[in-house]
Formats: C-alpha cells, sequence, structure tokens
C-alpha cells in the first residue's frame, strides 16, 4: 500500500465536512488515506442553525455526521484534536489531542485547510468580564443557556445577521433583549435605511430593543466581577447580565500566517481560483480562505470551494470565480432577503419601490435603466418572491432572465395586480433554487422524474432545501408544477388504509349507502383503519346521516373529543361548553352554569364564541354535569366536534343605536339551524348588525353584514393560524336568499373539502377560488343547488340535542367510567392544585399509583 | 413516587379485570391494576392487550380512549392527546422506538380478562 497518498483535513465544520463527502462521492479515496482534524469536541453540525440548537432535545439533532463517524476505511475523523504547527518543508501538522494533551506529528501528501473563522471581539473595555460570550459554537450556546439562568436581560453587540440569530437565541432564553448596532440601522450590509427601518419595526413589536448608530464605551461589572451592563458613548447604559458580541468574523488564519503562506491584505489565506495556496501541497476552503483576496462568510461559496478543490486533486476543471451572496433568512420571524446589487450601484440604475409601513412590508427592485434586467433587491416582510427574482438577476457573467413588461408586478401584494406563485413555472431549468447547495430547477425536475415524489425525497435526493430551508416552497412549487405539466396525479390518498380522498368517500357513502365504517373499509379500503380514516368517516357518515356519534358501531370511531361529547384537556380532563346561540343567555341560565361550575368544581372562562367553558371536569362526572344542563334547557355546544361551534352576533339594531339590522335574532337562527353539522373542520359564523362590524364576522367561515337593504354574505374567513378575512359571495340579500346561499355553501363544503381542511384554504385550492364558489352556490352552474338545500334541510330535520339523548340511554352512558373494574374510583393521575381561586391541573412527571398521592380534586 | 410502594413487577398472580365484551371491539378501556391505569385493548381477532394508560408524551392517563387501527398490519394505538401511535403488542412508540409504555401480560379465560405481571422489556 505504499503508493497510498494521504490527505490531511485541518477542521471539521460544514465546509470541512462537505470536502471530505465531495472526496468519498469521486473516488479521491481510491488513491488517499483522508485524515481529518477537527477541534470540537463533536463532528460537525448545522452552524446555520444554531439557533435552533435550544429547542433541539439534543446536540445530535443539529450534527451533520450523526454516528460520528465516515462510513469508509480509508476515512478516519479525529476531533477534539486540535493542530497546532505546520511544517510546510517537512510536510507535517502537529496535533494536539485535547482531552489527553498528547501532541502527534502527522505527514500530509496533500493539505486542506477548512480551519473557519472566529467570531470578532472588538476592543471594548470591560470584555473580560463573565457574562460575555460570542456566538459560534454549541459550547458557547451551551455557556449562554448557563448564564442565562441567573439573569433577566441581554445585550447583542452586532446588528448584522448573525448579531439578529444571537438575539433571537435570547429571546428563547426568555431575556429582555437589546440589540446594539453602530450602523444607523439593522443588518447595514445587506439593506437599506428603508429595509432596515421596517425590520426594526418588527423586531420591537417582539419586544427586542433595537439601539442602532451608537457606540459601545464600556462593558460595565458589578463587585464580583460579572457583567451588569453596557456604557454607550456619550449616552445612556443598558442594564443586562448577558453580553453577546456578534460583531462579525476573522478568518483563522493563523497556521498559514505562522509557516509562511501568502495572506490576503485584509486577512485570510490567500487562494487561486482553484482554492490553492501559495504552497502547492496546500489548499484552504471556507472562511479561513481568501480566494482572490476576499473572505466569504457564508456556507455556500465555502461548499463551493469544497467543491473546487475535490475536482482540482482529481485534476478536473473547477474554478470557484465568486460567489453569490444572496441572502434570504427569517430572522426572529420576519422574512429578510438581500441579492445581487441591493444598493443600485450600477450606473444607471433604477429603484422600484413598494412599501407598506402598516403591514411592515419594504420590497425594492433595482433595474437596468431601460427597465429589461434585474439587477438586485431587498424585501423585507415578505420574501415569498425571493425564489422568482433572485434566478432572475442579472450580473457580469449571466444575463439572467428578462423581465416582465410591468415588473413592478413582481413586489405588488397579489390584490394589487401582482403574480402569486406560478413564478416557479417560467424560470428555466438552470435557474438556481438552492443557493446554498447549489441546486438548479433543472435538478429537482430530474429528481421528479427520476422518482422523487415530494418534498422530502426530493431534499434527500438533491440537497435542496437542506442548509437554510428558504427555498422549501419553491422547491414543492416545481415539484406541483411537474406533476400538473405531465398530468401525473398527486397522491390524495387519505391514509394507508384507503386511497382515495375525503371527497370521493364522500361520494361513495352517498351513492352506495353505506352506514357504518366497516362497509365503508370492506368496499373501498384495506386493513383495519387508523386514526385518521376512522374518524373521517365517522364524519362523513353523521354529515350524511346524522346518526348519534356514539351509536350503533360508530363510538370506536370518533376522535377523543367526540367520543366523550367534550373537550379533552391536558390532564385528561374535560371541559364543557353549552350551547348559547348568538351569545344570548337569561340571567337564569347565567346562574345555573355557575351553580354546576360551583358544585363541581370547575375552572370556568368565557370562550372567544361568546359561550363559557367549564374546564377539570373528570370523564365519569360528565353525565352529571349535562343532567343538570340539560334540565336546564341547555343543549351541547359541541365545542368538541369538528362541526358549527358559534355564530357570534353583536348586539343588533334592537339595542344599537348604530345596527340596521337584528343580529341577534339572524344570528340564532343560524346557529339553530347548523348545530350539529358534521364538518371536515371545524365551522364558526358571525353576524354583525351594521358596517362597523363589531362581531368580527369577517373573521369566520361564513360571515353576515347588514346593510340597510338586507345582508351582505362573506365566506372562507379564519382566525386561528392562517388568518384570513372573509371575501364577498353575494349582497344586499334578504333573509331567505341568505340561508339558501349558506345553505348550499356549506353543504358545498361538507362534501368536497379534505379532511381538516378549513374553508379558506378549500376555496383557495378550487380551481377558480372564490368565483367558483359563486358559480356553484349564486348561479348555480352545477345544478346543485336544490340537492344541497335539501341536504342541509334532511340535517336540519334529524338533529337531536347530543348530550339529552347520550343521557336518555344507558348503553351510551355505560362508557363515562374512570376504571371498568372501578367505577367509582377517580383516575389518581388528575389531580389540581389552585390558581386566582380556581383549580388549575398539576403536572406529574409519570403514572400515579393510587395510594401514594391524595386526589385533590372536583369537590362531589 | 412510586419508590415507597412495593416492587409489583414480580407479581405471578393473575388479576381478574373484567368480561371481555366489556372491552370494546377495536377500542380500549381503562382498568385499575394493583392500583395502576392500564387500558385494556381487543384487537380485530379478538386479542387482547394491557398497557400503561399514561401517554409519556402527554404525562396523562388517556391511551384507553385513543383510537385502535392497525399500520402495515400491526395493531397500534393513537394517543388520543397528539396522535403517537404505540404498538399494543409491546408498547413501544411507532414513530420514536426509544419511547414504550409499559405492558402487562394478559390472558382471556372463560370469557374473564386476567392482567398478569408487569413485563420487563427486552
Amino acid at each position: 500500500m505504499s503508493n497510498r497518498q494521504r490527505l490531511v483535513v485541518v477542521g471539521h465544520g460544514m465546509v470541512g465536512h462537505r470536502f471530505v463527502q465531495a472526496a468519498v462521492e469521486r473516488g479521491l479515496t481510491d488513491t488517499f488515506d483522508v485524515v481529518i482534524l477537527g477541534e470540537e469536541p463533536r463532528a460537525a453540525y448545522d452552524r446555520v442553525a444554531l439557533t435552533s440548537y435550544f429547542s433541539a432535545t439534543c446536540a445530535e439533532e443539529l450534527s451533520l455526521l450523526p454516528g460520528g463517524s465516515y462510513d469508509h476505511d480509508a476515512v478516519e475523523l479525529r476531533i477534539s484534536t486540535e493542530v497546532v504547527s505546520l511544517d510546510r518543508a517537512a510536510r507535517t501538522v502537529t496535533a494536539r489531542d485535547k482531552v489527553t494533551g498528547t501532541e502527534t506529528v502527522l505527514g500530509y501528501d496533500q493539505l486542506v485547510l477548512a480551519t473557519g473563522a472566529a467570531p470578532f471581539v472588538p476592543p471594548v473595555p470591560g470584555r473580560e468580564h463573565d457574562g460575555v460570550f460570542v456566538y459560534r459554537t454549541i459550547e458557547d450556546l451551551d455557556a449562554i443557556r448557563e448564564a442565562s439562568h441567573t439573569a433577566t436581560s441581554g445585550i447583542v453587540i452586532g446588528g448584522g445577521l448573525l448579531g439578529l440569530e444571537a438575539a433571537n437565541a435570547l429571546v428563547q432564553l426568555g431575556l429582555q433583549t437589546h440589540v446594539v448596532e453602530m450602523a444607523p440601522r439593522l443588518m447595514p450590509v445587506q439593506l437599506d435605511q428603508a429595509g432596515g427601518s421596517t425590520l426594526v419595526r418588527h423586531i420591537e413589536k417582539l419586544g427586542v430593543n433595537v439601539h442602532a448608530g451608537v457606540m459601545t464605551q464600556e462593558i460595565t461589572a458589578g463587585e464580583t466581577g460579572s457583567v451588569d451592563g453596557l456604557q454607550l458613548k456619550d449616552s445612556y447604559k443598558i442594564d443586562a447580565q448577558v453580553v453577546v458580541f456578534s460583531a462579525g468574523v476573522r478568518p483563522r488564519d493563523v497556521l498559514g500566517r505562522e509557516s509562511g503562506l501568502e495572506i490576503a491584505e485584509r486577512g485570510g489565506i490567500l487562494v487561486d481560483d482553484q482554492c490553492h495556496t501559495s504552497d502547492e501541497r496546500i489548499w484552504a476552503i471556507g472562511e479561513c480562505a481568501a480566494p482572490a483576496g476576499r473572505m466569504y462568510g457564508l456556507v455556500a461559496p465555502g461548499y463551493d470551494m469544497a467543491e473546487v478543490v475535490a475536482d482540482a486533486l482529481l485534476d478536473g476543471p473547477g474554478r470557484f470565480t465568486g460567489a453569490d451572496m444572496s441572502t434570504k433568512l427569517k430572522l426572529l420571524g420576519v422574512d429578510v432577503a438581500s441579492f445581487g446589487d441591493a444598493f443600485a450601484t450600477t450606473e444607471g440604475s433604477l429603484e422600484l419601490v413598494y412599501s407598506d409601513a402598516v403591514a411592515g412590508v419594504y420590497k425594492k427592485l433595482v433595474v437596468t435603466e431601460d427597465g429589461t434586467r434585474l439587477l438586485g433587491g431587498i424585501l423585507v416582510g415578505d420574501a415569498a418572491a425571493y425564489g422568482i427574482l433572485r434566478p432572475m438577476v442579472a450580473t457580469s457573467t449571466n444575463p439572467g432572465i428578462a423581465l416582465p413588461e410591468n415588473p413592478e408586478e413582481l413586489i405588488l401584494p397579489a390584490s394589487r395586480g401582482g403574480s402569486t406563485g406560478g413564478g416557479v413555472a417560467a424560470l428555466p431549468d438552470e435557474a438556481q433554487i438552492c443557493s446554498c447547495n447549489n441546486v438548479s430547477k433543472g435538478d429537482i425536475v430530474h429528481a421528479v422524474e427520476d422518482g422523487c415524489e415530494d418534498v422530502a425525497s426530493v431534499k434527500s435526493c438533491t440537497n435542496a432545501g437542506t442548509t437554510c430551508g428558504s427555498c422549501v416552497t419553491s422547491v414543492k412549487a416545481i415539484i406541483e408544477d411537474h406533476f400538473a405539466k405531465t398530468g401525473r396525479e398527486v397522491s390524495k390518498a387519505l391514509c394507508e388504509h384507503f386511497a382515495i380522498s375525503r371527497a370521493e368517500l364522500f361520494e361513495v357513502v352517498k351513492i352506495h349507502g353505506y352506514t357504518t365504517f366497516e362497509a365503508v373499509l370492506e368496499a373501498h379500503g384495506t386493513g383495519r383503519g387508523c386514526d385518521i380514516c376512522k374518524p373521517t368517516v365517522a364524519s362523513v357518515l353523521a354529515s350524511q346521516f346524522n346518526e348519534h356519534v356514539l351509536g350503533g358501531t360508530h363510538a370506536g370511531l370518533q376522535d377523543t373529543n367526540d367520543a366523550y361529547l367534550a373537550n379533552i384537556q391536558k390532564n385528561g380532563s374535560y371541559s364543557v361548553v353549552p350551547r348559547i346561540p348568538g351569545g344570548e343567555v337569561t340571567p337564569e341560565g347565567l346562574i345555573v352554569i355557575g351553580e354546576v361550575a360551583r358544585d363541581f368544581g370547575l375552572y370556568t372562562k368565557i370562550t372567544g364564541g361568546q359561550r363559557i367553558d367549564m374546564f377539570g371536569a373528570r370523564m365519569e362526572d360528565l353525565p352529571a354535569i349535562w343532567g343538570r344542563l340539560v334540565d336546564a334547557g341547555f343543549e351541547s355546544g359541541h365545542a368538541y366536534g369538528k362541526s358549527l361551534r358559534t355564530v357570534k352576533s353583536c348586539v343588533g339594531s334592537e339595542w344599537c343605536r348604530y345596527g340596521v339590522q337584528e343580529s341577534v335574532s339572524m344570528a340564532i337562527r343560524l346557529e339553530l339551524r347548523y348545530r350539529g353539522l358534521r364538518s371536515p373542520h371545524k365551522l364558526k359564523g358571525g353576524v354583525s348588525g351594521c358596517a362597523r362590524e363589531c362581531a368580527e364576522a369577517r373573521g369566520k367561515d361564513f360571515g353576515v353584514i347588514a346593510t340597510d337593504k338586507g345582508w351582505n354574505l362573506y365566506v372562507g374567513g379564519n382566525g386561528g393560524m392562517n388568518p384570513a378575512h372573509a371575501q364577498l359571495l353575494a349582497g344586499d340579500l334578504d333573509d331567505e336568499t341568505l340561508i339558501s346561499y349558506l345553505d348550499r355553501f356549506l353543504m358545498y363544503y361538507v362534501r368536497m373539502a379534505d379532511r381538516l381542511q378549513r374553508t379558506a384554504p378549500w376555496i383557495d385550492s378550487l380551481e377558480g377560488g372564490l368565483d367558483r364558489v359563486k358559480a356553484v352556490v349564486v348561479d348555480d352552474v352545477l345544478g346543485l343547488g336544490s340537492e344541497l338545500e335539501e341536504s342541509m334541510e334532511r340535517h336540519v330535520a334529524t338533529y337531536e340535542d347530543e348530550w339529552a339523548a347520550t343521557l336518555a340511554d344507558p348503553q351510551k352512558l355505560e362508557r363515562f367510567v374512570s376504571f371498568v373494574n372501578a367505577p367509582g374510583t377517580p383516575d389518581p393521575n388528575i389531580t389540581f392544585t389552585t390558581e386566582r381561586d380556581q383549580i388549575r391541573p398539576e403536572n406529574h412527571a409519570g403514572p400515579v399509583v393510587l395510594g401514594t398521592t391524595i386526589p385533590v380534586g372536583a369537590s362531589r | 413516587m412510586t419508590a415507597t410502594l412495593p416492587d409489583h413487577t414480580t407479581t405471578d398472580e393473575w388479576e381478574p379485570v373484567c368480561r371481555l365484551e366489556q372491552v370494546p371491539a377495536e377500542a380500549g378501556v381503562a382498568a385499575l391494576v394493583r392500583g395502576e391505569a392500564v387500558a385494556l385493548f381487543r384487537d380485530h381477532r379478538d386479542e387482547v392487550y394491557a398497557l400503561s394508560n399514561v401517554c409519556p408524551f402527554a404525562r396523562a392517563s388517556v391511551l384507553s380512549r385513543g383510537i385502535v387501527g392497525t399500520r402495515s398490519g400491526v395493531p397500534f394505538v393513537a394517543s388520543p392527546m397528539k396522535k403517537q401511535p404505540f404498538r399494543l403488542a409491546d408498547g413501544v412508540c411507532l414513530d420514536d422506538e426509544a419511547v414504550r409504555v409499559d405492558t402487562w401480560d394478559v390472558k382471556v379465560d372463560g370469557g374473564v380478562v386476567l392482567v398478569g405481571a408487569k413485563r420487563t422489556p427486552a
């Protein structure tokens, strides 16, 4: 084996790791034994995602090399090993084991330096105090976390990209967070003044204090030598117990300097376009290298350099000719992107700006004088257009893609004539989609043609979206676009037991009249069902036949809330919500609710839907609680079901001096009409008596707003995770037309939507969107109108109160026992303490055995 | 809290808990076995299983209220809290094999479900 050579890699960060991967993949290991010396106590990890370490369960989650070794005999990784010197004449490095202190001299035939960069700590007096940190390694984060236990506030010095990441970390650790930046704005390298100001407004909303345009004078310490604050020059002092420096990085080029390699003027080991240093056997890649004298502080150029060196060692033609410094990231939840000539330095360039200070959106395009080519841009608050814009950018070597006739449409919101999505379809195959891993649209399309069917498999085949993740939406759009173009069906299978979608299930149940899960499964499914298809089929059956959800064999299909007709809470107890239609309740009704809550020791809270929620009910107590409520005239509120919840109302024209219609009566009428309707997801409504919209009806799945001529009907509103305003379906309707349109709309949704798809995304998913809904509901183009109305009439006619029916049926009541063999014994795992004069669940670390605790639950 | 109690895992007694028909088909029911909340399940072949009723993710005594189904033919229960699937045969979480809930020996004799010793994982 004497003809085998040794390749030594110094540094096992992201770039060092990428180089070794390339070396293995491209067969360098056929001629070389590869030894990697990593200084950190663990193998390479995803430093770009460092902040997510706090939400990760262990450091391993960030690892780029889970398991800690390469699966190749010729590759050896030594961690906790620092290289202390380089002898170019003898072609050796001296490595010191940081654990044992032993030094080893290691010869090399080729040497790759990937030593990265070190955080720059400016010479601020006091920087040696306890409580001052940098932000670079997992060890740094551990130290910051440790210090945060006794701290209340923290300061990040540096408002650049990394500084804001560090600020995010401090926010996650629960510290009152300050960011101090010398420049007059945040991210001065990437953003202009207007973009920076927009970002500041977003970040300050998150409780982070931004101090821009200030100079640091001294980090002050208390008597113990620990940091107590930062004194700003000629200005105020900020109190803090943690200070994190994030004022940029410096190349770690000391091995090169000491061994006499050529160093770039501004630091970094000078390399040529093959990443060759001034020594023919030594290469430098990543942040320690300075191709053409310039250091690149991003991972993507480092990866390119790694590939170039692997290529060069195989006598390949690869060259590193500079890098795209485009950036897109989510900082503290705010989308920020900067690309190309963001500052319009090109002669004659023009700027197109869209700014919405209220929404916190700032978008700028820099275009050529004739407006045909894109040179660069800045996006803050909404960077959705980045995926389309970035490949369009023209550079000195790449003409980019010609701009459309009205380039401003690329940054205008969709409602103002801007284009939405669809952008990826227009991109040429060579357009780069993932800039971190240099993956083009063509690469992704090939992967899809080769059998990758979803984002996850495209990611693992191409590496696209695996580093910063910002291109994942574009990747998804490309896959879908490709499927659409090739006429391939995207799988609509509900789960492994049903190859058909919910809408198709609805149809087969309707056509064949199946009344049980068993029958549907036998005819159209395989296996025995699961937690996805069972509740879905149960809901479809309930929507069409309205049988009791605990009747027949239905009980075992229901999600636990439906299974016990109450809402399960974190400790296994339930909450109870009686229906209060339109939010109107008599004093007697309130007294009954109060008495029930008091007698069963329940926690009470007013809901957002104008009702009262009673928490902490033990499952076995639910029948007794409901016995009292039903006796007093209350019905199930279906707060537990994927079904109509509430129809919220304002006080209406009978009381309100502005009201033009009687909103309370209409809300009650609608709530009583649609109560109990099982649907793909929960449904909420609202009725406002005038245009002031006090019922917030446009935030509901259906919203009705009074006009002086009747009612406007809005659909597809949504609070929750993806808020959406309901859109106008029809205007100035009389009562009867309003109800017939609503019957049609709701039944159409119940039939067509996917499982757990709320009305807003459902409307979006229809070809034609709201126009399609209008065509079906208002213009009745499918001739379905009367059928949909009849379905709703059937629902209304067969409605019964689920709780009253349960109480009347001893068989349905059988399930409401704590233990089958000890029905009178409350579950010892459910216990409560008191807070603000009401109960609250007590947490348990593990199973509780009866006899070891005294349950202090609801008084009986 | 369990440290003060005698160790039950070595018991060789079979405790009669309920009749087979009290465990609903392809569903579950909770039982109190030697002071502990145990979830009994019956799959489509009338096989009966005994798992701890406490979901280790939610730390709540709720597993018996989960939906029972199959994944690639393997019977499992989905925690009613956040749907984590647990294999009925050995309590192992199908999405994270490092997590498992305790299981007990269980048999049906003359239509009566009997729960035996808590099993020690292999």
